[in-house]
């Protein structure tokens, strides 16, 4: 994990120089801390600066991103950094993501990482690529570089003398290593970061642009669709495609084993192909896991580490004890997943929404047996993924079908059905706290126990895709690990940030998978984060203190404690007039302990009768570091909220002893409109000069346990188990069974 | 708010709150007593009768707007006689013909649990029937008639469970029965088929439209979960009715499903005349619109009931069809169940018409009178809600 | 051969007339925003307006739609000369993702034009088919709320 730990001001220069190290900020205190040397975020693997910006003789201006913009902004939040350090106008900057012939490979983009990794390295490149046309500049005419000033796509100098950067690139200038110290422009000099700038992917969305991966038309280009399995696990027995293969329009009927797939001309012609294949395909059913799936899962072996170990004697005062509970949930895009591929000439190309090419280019080239150069992947947008989806899949299946087809652009798109079942899920999880309270009512001991399966089944081999687990001689998925602290998978989150001077933290890693599971936002930081926001609350409770001040007082981070107050004072948490059947709910998290800083308070009122929550107004308070455009940050925020509440109050995948049931939104309901909040307000806490923290994550935790201690606050029900279902509020509200 | 007193526990036992959210989830009493959007039991919701709209009360126990200062005599009075406790009738939109047969115990226990809900002060509209209130004591005269239900000695006791909780409390014939120009039922076609909220109730007689005749743990499940493979799935004013069943004790629900399937008595008419052709059009409208689902039957994957087997196709009027094609069938936001889409907006009267009387042929029943009227009566009545 | 009226043009259309507008939109017209969701009515993704009404085109067959003027997002402006509805969206930045986002637009112009002064809660109400899954429901109301303002000539 890579922070600023060391900045300092060069004389003179008028430039703020950082010198950044990479030192392991984890939340375990006395690991050395090496500083120095190593370039700042994705430079330290690609440092020459003309893989990150290009500049043509014409003056254009070309940066490239190894991430990929997922709805969540980056690629204006990136352009912004590029114009501000580059001193060009925004719209002078043109922004190329990830595509594995043309931009640097930075893995997925996941983790809230894409401004730490990719705006970091773009920062420092854009700003070292000014100084090197200054210096250029200054060479030709031959002047002192501090008399020069880089302005508007040109150096301008002493009486009236410039040059466009077009005509200062020539050769190969930027083809150079980055340096670790970058003169940045110092932040009260910004014209561009930190002001909120409309996203420049937004016009096309809003009318009818080409936008989506699912927009993409190439000439000659067929539609598919695939027949997926029942359930997982199950195996074709036989398939009559005589009928499907005469329906009009039928192109092919592809078969591999369990896989198949239909091409038609037009994309409902494949669609009605595909339901007749449906119902000729006999499948041998594979096994589900039992309805139970929590007992179940504490059943199953886990390898166990603990990440935190504190040693001390447990305190005298109250102690309390809880577990919680979380189900598998769905990242449930609203677009099914979909794809491109064409394979001509003996190289096959793939247009894909997943979260990395760089990966997927690897699972694809190993799936249809193609070298890697001989595969290139190309990013364009799709639905929102919130993490490991059906995309790559989706991107697999494209590829095989592109296969039998040389020469046509294939198109697939999943079936609603398909993308309910057949994603990977965030896994179900199951956590324990207790804690002993010494007679102060300070937190005196701390254990904390969490299980659950990886939080990363992503592809970067072929058994990883779907298509690849049912073509005839399937891939083996490699077995999977778990994600190492500090940033965590299933354990991410699950140290608390408090102060407790005696603390246990067990992470219990249960390789066996009962459903597929993989990614979902915020990974195990979801459900740690509820958990502990939770017990804070509970244990608030039980030292008769305000939850707020409760927690305040466990804090040293004066930037964790400006959070709390920011959301606490928006919310207006002190003055609250609780109406019958109403309460107040707080919860804050820093995500994975070294990202993000992220507090929620909220109000519900809770239908005593029914079992109903209803949210009211909703206040977050949020610091993600230099905050480079304000609104992009909000808009994140207001999402995440309302996301997490749906999880919270609705979702859970569920299935019987033959397949999933929950496959379409009857049966997985999402909140709709009448019932998100009535207003979601977010302060952003701007830290002009730090480091990106990533924001797409912070919110998932606090905002469910916020919801959790709300209800609590208004009904006197805990509830410790996802979803809020109107029965379970009922049950811990210890009321008879009624309508 | 409330007062210290309001919200004093009362000397209720937790076994005779419970038996009282029973009887109240078989009687349905939630739905009427619940306004759109508003806490449960504080009244507001507008029951259409022929008269005008009748708003079910108040029966929180808050004292000024509720029913807190009622005794249980008042209580009493009120579900026995249709009469408050200051000696107004009501209006027989609130089923006391039927619960007037609650056996002592019974009414204590509903008491019990009414009178242990959180107290909610609502205020409920004024009514806009224009008859008036004491033409009711002539209403009650020929059609109130109280008093316990005989049982039938020759059946057994699930079956007399049923037949009281089905003409007390689930008061199901209030819908299901066919009622005359005084709005009363008419007694000698009990479960002929009647009317709810511009639906039509099934008859569940002899003259039962079901494709598929009603076995007792059919309708058990239906009446539980509002879905039986390839036979039915609750739709209109009934899924109120399963919602509350669904938190009844199973066992009573159980009773009513076999007291109501003994009123079958026989099969249903499978055999039927030829069908009349539909137009090619309405084949069309129905391999776009709806064969991608119910062309594959409820087992198959992303399938839906084969129309043949549905009950609203093979009803004598499409009302209930045109309800279902327009307003679908979707569950509560919060609930997993399954979803027919609403199509209101996606097709001409015309076109709707000629759908339906394709469905129509699905069922191989004869064509339905006046389609067309039909579909645009029920526009003007979707429009003027 | 199917006669179609989209966006203010005929159009002849050669596909089963079965086929749901929503695959006549996207493939035989090149029609980018009406959006495939889940083809069952649930999520409101392929919202378009037919004869003034909002349907989801993943349903209705194009046999059903001859003579019923149909209008898309494309329909509401262009990139250059936006639309009251596309400003609004484009001011209040709504949309993350932004796949529902025509979907929302169509459900909201439907209504708007029904009922130019609708409420806040009316508004939530009308919106409840259309399902979004990166929770940018505050802002879409916001730009519902401020198209609203558009239409009626507000600035
Ligand atoms: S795609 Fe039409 S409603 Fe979902
Ligand atoms: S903006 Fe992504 S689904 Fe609505």
């Amino acid at each position: 994990m890579s922070a600023v730990t060391r900045r300092e001001f060069i004389a003179g220069s008028g430039m703020l120089m950082l010198a950044f190290s990479l030192a392991p900020r984890g939340a375990q205190a006395g690991e050395a801390s090496h500083a120095g040397g190593k370039l700042p975020g994705s430079l330290s693997k690609f440092p020459y600066l003309d893989s990150w910006i290009r500049i043509g003789a014409d003056g254009s201006i070309t940066v490239f991103t190894g991430k990929c913009e997922l709805g969540q902004g980056v690629r204006t939040a990136l352009q912004q950094i590029a114009a501000e350090q580059l001193m060009v106008p925004f719209e002078r900057v043109a922004m190329v993501t990830s595509d594995t012939a043309l931009t640097p490979n930075e893995g997925y983009t996941s983790g809230s990482n894409s401004l730490k990794d990719s705006g970091t390295a773009i920062l420092n490149a854009a700003a070292q690529v000014r100084e090197l046309l200054l210096a250029q500049a200054a060479r030709r005419w031959s002047l002192p570089a501090t008399e020069l000033e880089a302005r508007d796509g040109a150096v301008h100098g002493a009486g009236g003398r410039h040059a466009g950067y077009g005509e200062l690139v020539a050769g190969q200038v930027l083809h150079v290593e980055a340096q670790a110290l970058s003169s940045v422009v110092p932040p009260r000099e910004h014209r561009v970061m930190g002001k909120s700038q409309p996203r420049v992917d937004i016009p096309a969305k809003v009318t009818g642009g080409e936008a989506y991966v699912h927009d993409l038309r190439l000439p000659g280009m067929v539609h598919a669709r695939v027949v997926r399995p029942p359930q997982p696990g199950a195996t074709l027995r036989a398939l009559d495609t005589g009928a499907a293969s005469r329906m009009p329009g039928v192109l092919k009927v592809v078969r591999d084993g369990s896989f198949i797939a239909v091409v038609a001309g037009k994309e409902f012609q494949a669609v009605q192909a595909m339901r007749a294949l449906q119902d000729h395909a006999q499948w041998e059913a594979g096994p589900m896991p039992p309805a139970d799936i929590h007992a179940y899962l504490a059943t199953l072996a886990s390898q166990d580490s603990v990440i935190l170990d504190r040693a001390g004697k447990a305190g005298e005062g109250a102690s309390h004890e809880a577990t919680y509970r979380r189900p598998y949930h769905m990242h449930g895009a609203i677009g099914p997943s979909c794809a491109v591929a064409l394979f001509k000439d003996g190289e096959l190309t793939v247009w894909s929404h997943g979260q990395g090419m760089f990966p997927l280019r690897a699972a694809v080239a190993e799936l249809v047996g193609l070298p890697k150069e001989k595969v290139r992947c190309i990013h364009r947008e799709g639905s929102g993924c919130y993490g490991h989806n059906g995309a790559d899949d989706a991107g697999g299946d494209a590829a095989l079908i592109a296969m039998s087809l040389p020469g046509r652009p294939v198109r697939v798109q999943w079936m609603r059905e398909q993308e309910h079942s057949w994603e990977p899920y965030g896994p179900a999880m199951i956590s324990k706290s207790r804690a002993t309270l010494d007679s102060q009512g300070q937190i005196a001991s701390w254990t904390y126990d969490v299980w659950s399966n990886t939080h990363s089944t992503r592809p970067g081999e072929a058994g990883g895709l779907a298509a690849g687990m049912l073509v005839a001689k399937p891939f083996k998925p490699s077995p999977p690990r778990p994600i190492p602290q500090p940033e965590g998978g299933g354990d991410r989150n699950a140290i608390p940030i408090y102060r407790v001077p005696v603390a246990k933290v067990t992470s219990h890693f249960i390789p066996q998978m009962p459903l597929r599971v993989s990614a979902l936002r915020a990974l195990g930081a979801y459900t740690n984060v509820f958990s502990l926001e939770s017990f804070m609350d509970e244990l608030a409770i039980l030292a008769k203190a305000d939850p707020v001040e409760f927690r305040l007082r466990h804090l040293d981070d004066p930037r964790a404690i400006d959070v709390v107050r920011a959301a606490a004072f928006g919310f207006g948490w002190d003055g609250f007039r609780r109406a019958p059947g109403t309460g107040r709910g707080f919860a804050f998290a820093r995500y994975k302990n070294l990202a993000a800083y992220c507090a929620v308070a909220l109000e519900v009122e809770v239908v005593r009768e029914s079992g109903e929550i209803r949210v009211g107004r909703v206040h977050c308070a949020m610091d993600s570091g230099e905050a480079v455009n304000p609104d992009g940050i909000r808009n994140q925020a207001e999402g995440g909220v309302v996301q997490s509440l749906s999880w919270t109050l609705r979702e859970a995948v569920t299935w019987d002893d033959k397949r999933i049931t929950s496959r379409d939104w009857a049966r997985y309901p999402m909140i709709r409109f009448p019932h998100v909040p009535r207003s979601i307000d977010v302060h952003v806490i701007d830290r002009p000069g730090q480091p990106f923290l990533g924001t797409g994550e912070a919110t998932q935790g606090p905002a469910a346990a916020a919801l959790a201690n709300a209800v609590f606050d208004a009904c006197g029900a805990r509830i410790r188990d996802i979803p809020f279902t109107r029965e379970r509020v009922k049950a811990a509200m210890g009321l008879p069974r009624s309508s | 708010m409330q007062s210290a007193s309001d919200t004093a526990p009362r000397p209720f036992s937790t076994a005779q709150i419970e038996r009282g959210a029973n009887l109240a989830a078989i009687g349905n009493c939630v739905t009427c007593h619940t306004a759109h959007g508003g806490k449960p039991y504080a009244g507001g919701y507008p029951v259409q009768t022929p008269f005008g709209a009748v708003h079910g009360t108040n029966i929180t126990p808050d004292r000024e707007t509720g029913i807190g200062s009622w005794s249980l005599a008042d209580f009493t009075r009120a579900l026995r006689e249709g009469m408050s406790p200051e000696g107004h009738h009501y209006y027989p939109a609130f089923p006391y013909a039927y619960f007037t047969h609650l056996d002592d115990d019974d009414i204590a226990a509903l008491y019990a649990f009414v009178m242990t809900r959180e107290p909610v002060r609502a205020a409920v509209p004024a009514n806009s029937v224009l008859v008036p209130r004491f033409a009711v004591a002539i209403w009650n005269a020929r059609y109130l008639h109280r008093g316990a239900l005989a049982s039938d000695a020759s059946r057994d006791a699930g079956w007399n469970r049923g037949h009281y909780l089905a003409e007390s409390l689930a008061h199901c014939s209030e819908c299901h029965t066919p009622r005359d120009k005084l709005g009363g039922e008419k007694r000698n076609e009990y479960l002929a088929g009647g009317e709810a909220g511009g639906w039509e109730a099934p008859a569940l007689n002899q003259n039962s439209s079901s494709p598929q005749p009603w076995t007792s743990s059919a309708m058990g499940q239906y009446l539980r979960t509002g879905l039986v493979d390839e036979h039915a799935i609750s739709a209109g004013p009934m899924r109120g009715v399963v919602e509350n069943l669904s938190h009844a004790k199973p066992a009573d629900v159980d009773a009513l499903a076999r007291y109501i399937v003994s009123m079958e008595r026989k099969g249903p008419d499978m055999a039927n005349a030829a069908p009349p052709a539909a137009s090619a059009h309405g084949e069309e409208l129905y391999a776009g619109a709806c064969g991608e689902c119910h062309d594959r039957g409820r087992a198959a994957e992303g399938g839906a009931l084969q129309l043949g087997k549905a009950i609203a196709v093979a009803l004598p009027t499409p009302k209930n069809l045109i309800h279902i094609v327009q307003d679908g069938i979707t569950p509560r936001e919060d609930s997993a169940q399954p979803w027919m889409p609403a199509f209101r907006g996606s097709f001409t009267d015309e076109d709707l018409a000629d759908l339906l009387a394709y469905t129509r042929t699905l069922g191989r029943k004869p064509a339905w009178n006046d389609v067309q009227g039909q579909v645009r009566a029920a526009r003007r009545e979707g429009e003027g809600k | 051969m199917t006669s179609l009226e989209v966006n203010g043009r005929t159009v002849q259309v050669d596909a089963d007339p079965a086929t749901p507008l929503l695959y006549v939109l996207r493939n035989d017209l090149g029609l980018n925003a009406a959006k495939f969701g889940c083809g069952l009515g649930q999520c409101g993704a392929c919202t378009v307006m037919a004869g003034g009404e909002a349907i989801y085109s993943c349903l209705v067959p194009i046999s059903a739609l001859e003579g019923r003027p149909i209008v898309t997002v494309e329909g509401l402006g262009t990139q250059e000369h936006p639309g009251p509805m596309q400003e609004a969206f484009m001011e209040a930045q709504a949309a993350q993702c932004g796949y529902c986002i025509p979907g929302m637009m169509m459900r909201a112009q439907a209504l708007l034009e029904k009922k130019p002064g609708a409420s806040g809660e009316e508004v939530r109400e009308a919106l409840e088919p259309n399902l979004c899954r990166c929770g940018t429901h505050m802002r879409i109301l916001r730009a519902v709320a401020r198209a609203q303002e558009l239409m009626k000539g507000g600035r």
